[in-house]
């Protein structure tokens, strides 16, 4: 029996009163590999900042395991690219200091080396982060992440604002993360990239829609629920692929 | 030629310099966190309330230090309590508590006068007569306290700079680290209070860091910079004042205004690039990162 790192049981959340989250459970067990989809304003983040701990529940109980270490990447479109910081200062400022004083220790460099090596961004270190492409700079944030030796790592849309090859590379990397045995849970509204990866999903709308596999997730009556508009979903080996749905009785459709 | 020798013969002068350089020194190292964290504004309303510290002080007689500095205190929780609340921005926050802490100031002063130590004027300019033992030590004191701060935590200070929230959730406890910084920041505005002046230290919280952001990416090298530009606008500063014989706050801030004209056009306009988002956080309350909604 596997102990999970992290449970959610009948939790709502709310900002200012109005409740975004309502009756959500949900549990993240060692290894796996989920995404929570929805449209914007359907709680994936609020979710994620209740894991995270960064928001208290109104409602429902979190239980996490005891000692539980947690990585978080933020969305890029949040992160401050004027600031002065390298690539390698910036992955070094999540590691817990060896010590009190301001500069790092050769087993702390060592360390961020290691982590930038295994996402082959070694040779960026010495960069400043506003000169990193967009998948340098999802990989820059998971390296902060990795370098606390997280047991989970939680992401908000690491596949925003990137094209189709980076997607695919993150996508592989935090898969070869959760072989590894690190729990990866991340948001996103990118229903086609996730069902192609991923092998859990949560459909997201104020509440749980549905939670499995893409096979029963992405399904027509599911998605219809979760963003309030009609989508048909083809399958190519084996994976579903969402379309838009199209009235064919509408005047001027073929 | 034999003036510039002769004024360091005036203790007055002396002291006055010292507390210019310690001010700027003090001031610069501050400004990096405040322009990075966009709390640009907050310095500037917190120099004006504690104006109405300073008055309220004066008025009844007890020490304006103890005074002041718990006025600034209370006035940086309210404008956090408020800007907590979300009903309304922080920046609203910091101008109805700030200009109203700062109202009640003048009034206090104009209607029954000054009851020792700076004038109206210089507390509203700074000056260099007023400098005495008292203020130098307060501004050896606060510029040591800000110097262990920032050595003792300075990569939880970097973490809370740059994303705050991912350090909240990382370990870094940053209300402790926020409150920290606020009360480090009283202390030096009030310190600086006799020399900058309550209107003109907002200035030097910001521009030794923006000049600091045009000359290098590194976030440690940056707060040496800045502190260097804020004690070199201090000293350049006090003696222009006394040359000019005008209000040392203004000086020290010309000075630094001056050097950042010169660096914006020794490095070029395309640097001005680099502090573009040197205040992007200017919605983030003061003590917390508070969540937007998903």
């Amino acid at each position: 029996m596997t102990t999970s790192l992290i449970r959610l049981e009948s939790v709502a959340a709310a900002y200012d009163g109005t409740r975004v989250l309502h009756d959500v459970s949900h549990s993240v067990e060692p290894g796996d590999f989920t995404g929570i989809v929805g449209p914007s304003g359907s709680g994936k983040t609020t979710m994620l900042r209740v894991l995270l701990g960064s928001m208290t529940p109104v409602a429902g109980t979190v239980v996490r395991a005891p000692g539980l270490r947690v990585g978080y990447v933020p969305q890029l479109e949040t992160v401050s690219w004027g600031f002065p910081v390298t690539v390698a200062e910036c992955v070094l400022m999540a590691r817990k200091p060896a010590h009190v004083w301001p500069w790092s220790t050769p087993g702390e460099r060592a360390d961020v080396g290691s982590v930038l090596e295994r996402l082959g961004i070694s040779e960026l270190g010495h960069r400043h982060i506003r000169e990193l492409s967009g998948g340098q700079q999802q990989r820059m944030f998971l390296a902060r992440a990795l370098v606390r030796r997280p047991q989970l790592l939680l992401l908000d849309e690491p596949t925003s604002g990137v094209d189709v090859q980076t997607r695919h590379e993150v996508l592989h990397l935090l898969e070869d993360l959760s072989n590894d045995g690190i729990a990866v849970l991340l948001t996103t509204h990118d229903l086609n990239g996730m069902a192609a990866h991923l092998p859990q999903l949560v459909a997201l709308a104020g509440h749980v829609v549905a939670s499995g596999p893409p096979s029963e997730v992405i399904v027509p009556a599911v998605l219809e629920q979760v963003f309030g508009a009609r989508m048909e979903v083809l399958q190519h080996l084996g994976i579903p692929v969402v379309v838009d749905g199209y009235d064919h009785s509408e005047p001027g459709v073929a | 030629m034999t003036g510039l020798i002769e004024m360091f013969g005036y203790d007055f002068f002396v002291k006055g310099l010292a507390a210019a350089v310690l001010a700027g020194a003090l001031c610069g190292l501050l400004s990096t966190f405040i322009t990075l964290r966009g709390m640009s504004y907050i310095g500037h309303g917190l120099s004006h309330s504690i104006f109405g510290g300073f008055a309220a002080s004066a008025v009844v007689g007890i020490n304006v230090v103890v005074g002041a500095g718990v006025w600034g205190l209370g006035t940086a929780f309210a404008i956090n309590w408020v800007a907590r609340k979300r009903s309304i921005g922080a920046d609203a926050a910091i101008g109805v508590v700030t200009t109203a802490s700062f109202a009640l100031g003048v009034a206090l002063l104009k209607k029954f006068g000054q009851q020792g130590g700076l004038s109206f004027d210089q507390a509203l300019f700074g000056s260099i007569l007023g400098v005495r033992g008292s203020d130098l030590a307060l501004l050896a004191v606060a510029l040591v306290a800000t110097l262990l701060l920032v050595v003792l935590r300075y990569r939880q200070l970097l973490f809370l700079t740059f994303d705050p929230e991912v350090a909240a959730v990382s370990g870094v406890d940053t209300r402790r680290l926020d409150a920290l910084v606020m009360a480090v920041l009283s202390l030096s505005i009030l310190a600086s209070l006799t020399v900058i002046g309550v209107t003109l230290v907002a200035a030097i919280l910001v521009v030794p860091s923006v000049i600091a952001r045009l000359l290098t990416n590194s976030f440690s090298r940056m707060l040496v910079i800045a502190t260097g530009v804020g004690a070199a606008s201090g000293f350049v500063g006090m003696i222009a004042s006394y040359q000019l014989d005008v209000p040392s706050g203004t000086t020290i801030v010309l000075t630094s205004a001056l050097l950042f004209l010169v660096v914006l056009a020794v490095t070029g306009p395309g640097r001005l690039r680099r502090t573009a988002g040197m205040d992007d956080h200017a919605d983030t309350p003061v003590a917390t990162s508070v969540p937007s909604r998903a």
